[in-house]
């Protein structure tokens, strides 16, 4: 056999790009369910935990029991008796209603890449370029009282880091508590947003200095909530995640995302 | 282990044990070094990157050794790489599908198995010229070689890091009350060179052999 060849080359090396192709999308589409069900788990887990519900399960490596009991049915739970809400909040660039949507099925991230229900927002720093017309909140209960929990995004250094804020629905401007579900920041240093330790310096800052949204990601140490309530203390070698992470709060409650309809909470 | 000695030739037994100690791949070949920074922090990322390797390292090996006669040589990079990516992918997908919480914490670095050298030598240096039986060996012997060093590693940052093993605490640490003050280099990358530093003049101590001549 000649190994040569052009045409062997040509013709061995569209083999292997077939039959690695074939295996490569069979087992992405093979395991696409269960890889579904695990992130819409995830981020109901998260929604819990930002809203207090239940522990922080995260690199701290708590052994809490309760955390490792954890089963998709208990989180379930959380949501079927009615202890998390989800709403739908129809956005500042849309002029219709959201009545007409069934809160349990509407997949916003579906809605934000399909041009006939999503909008361009202006330019932002955020780089949002579409955002669903409809969005989708949680009303939680929690023993310490209400919270609204807005889903957030914004650039990150190597891909969009998605997550929840929790506000406290009392004064609509109170945050208690950040969490990202989604990012691919570099471990040790961006990745540090899922710190528990960084995420614990977040409850309690306030987002609206008067209508402005003012908290931000500052470089150093900001000081205890009460006497810095609008900065949070920066990712050391992390610059890129710490501002993207400003940005999406800026976008997501200003004007032009969550803004009107927190205005309508205070 | 000794008592597989008896039915595996002195070939096969040197394709397996060798990686371990004597031709270490992260120790002596000082290869795969960037994954072993990063996913050591804690035991059980390194445990299924350790895991995951091994098993992508292994496959490659065997897929490239039973293609060996029949791979152009001029593209022979090409097509080993073409197989390691596709494994990796499917290696992804499975974490992602069963292990979750851990593939978000291992993220880019199971993609990264991909330029991990370690995988692509063992294809180019072993899997070319071997048999498949051996190529296997070869690649389960390698893998177990970059499993030792991550496992020591992670076991180490864990426990002087977060004074915890596998997430359990083990040490104390004062922060919740305890008596333990965490090593906080060790939850950073420079933690671990120091460590596989430590590691790789442990085992030169032990086999000289491995010391490189002086220029």
């Amino acid at each position: 056999m000649k190994l040569d060849s052009t045409g062997y080359i040509i013709g061995f090396a569209a083999v292997v790009c077939l039959v690695a192709s074939v295996f490569v999308s069979g087992s992405a589409v093979a395991l696409k369910d269960k890889q579904d069900e695990n992130k819409l788990l995830d981020q109901q887990k998260k929604v819990l935990t930002v809203s207090g519900l239940i522990n922080d399960d995260n690199n701290s490596g708590s052994n809490d029991d309760e955390v490792s009991d954890l089963t998709p049915e208990v989180v379930r739970g959380f949501f079927a008796d009615g202890k998390v809400s989800p709403q739908l909040v129809a956005m500042p660039g849309f002029e219709g209603s959201c009545d007409s949507l069934d809160v349990n099925t509407y997949d916003v991230r579906k809605a934000a890449k399909d041009p006939a229900q999503s909008y361009e927002p202006p330019e932002n720093e955020a780089k949002v370029s579409s955002v669903a017309n409809c969005s989708l909140v949680y009303n939680v209960t929690t023993p310490e009282g209400e919270r609204v929990i807005l889903p957030i995004r914004g650039p990150g250094l190597w891909s969009t880091l998605r997550g929840y804020l929790a506000v406290d629905k009392a004064d609509g401007n109170t945050v208690k508590g950040l969490i990202f579900y989604e990012h691919a920041e570099t471990p040790g240093l961006g990745g540090e947003v899922d710190n528990s330790r960084w995420r614990g310096l977040w409850p309690g800052r306030k987002v609206y200095d008067g209508d402005t949204v003012s908290l931000a990601v500052k470089k150093g140490q900001a000081g205890t909530p009460a006497e810095d309530p609008y900065s949070v203390d920066g990712l050391s070698g992390a610059t890129l995640t710490s501002n993207g992470v400003t940005k999406a709060i800026t976008f997501w409650l200003g004007p032009q995302g969550f803004g009107p309809f927190m205005q309508s909470v205070r | 282990m000794s008592a597989q000695h008896g039915i595996f030739g002195k070939a096969q037994r040197e394709a397996l044990i060798d990686p371990l100690f004597n031709n270490n791949p992260i120790a002596l070949q000082v290869l795969g070094v960037c994954s072993a920074l990063a996913v050591t922090t804690k035991l059980e990322t390194a445990v299924v990157m350790s895991i995951a390797l091994t098993v992508v390292l292994t496959f490659s090996n065997v897929i490239i050794s039973l293609m060996r006669n029949f791979i152009p040589p001029s593209i022979r990079i090409v097509v080993q790489l073409t197989v390691i990516a596709s494994l990796v992918i499917i290696t992804d997908q499975v974490l992602k599908a069963y292990v979750f919480e851990v593939s978000k914490q291992l993220s880019v670095f199971v993609g990264l198995i991909i330029t991990n050298c370690i995988v692509m030598g063992r294809a180019e240096a072993y899997a070319m010229q071997n048999s498949p039986g051996l190529s296997a060996l070869d690649g389960i012997g390698n893998g177990l070689g970059y499993s030792l060093v991550l496992i020591v590693v992670a076991f180490f940052r864990e426990l002087l890091g977060s004074g915890k093993l596998f997430g359990l605490t083990v040490l104390n640490p004062i922060t919740e009350g305890g008596w333990y003050n965490p090593n906080g280099l060790m939850v950073l990358a420079p933690g671990a060179f120091f460590l596989i530093g430590f590691f790789i003049w442990g085992l030169r101590a032990w086999k000289p052999d491995q010391i490189e001549p002086e220029e």
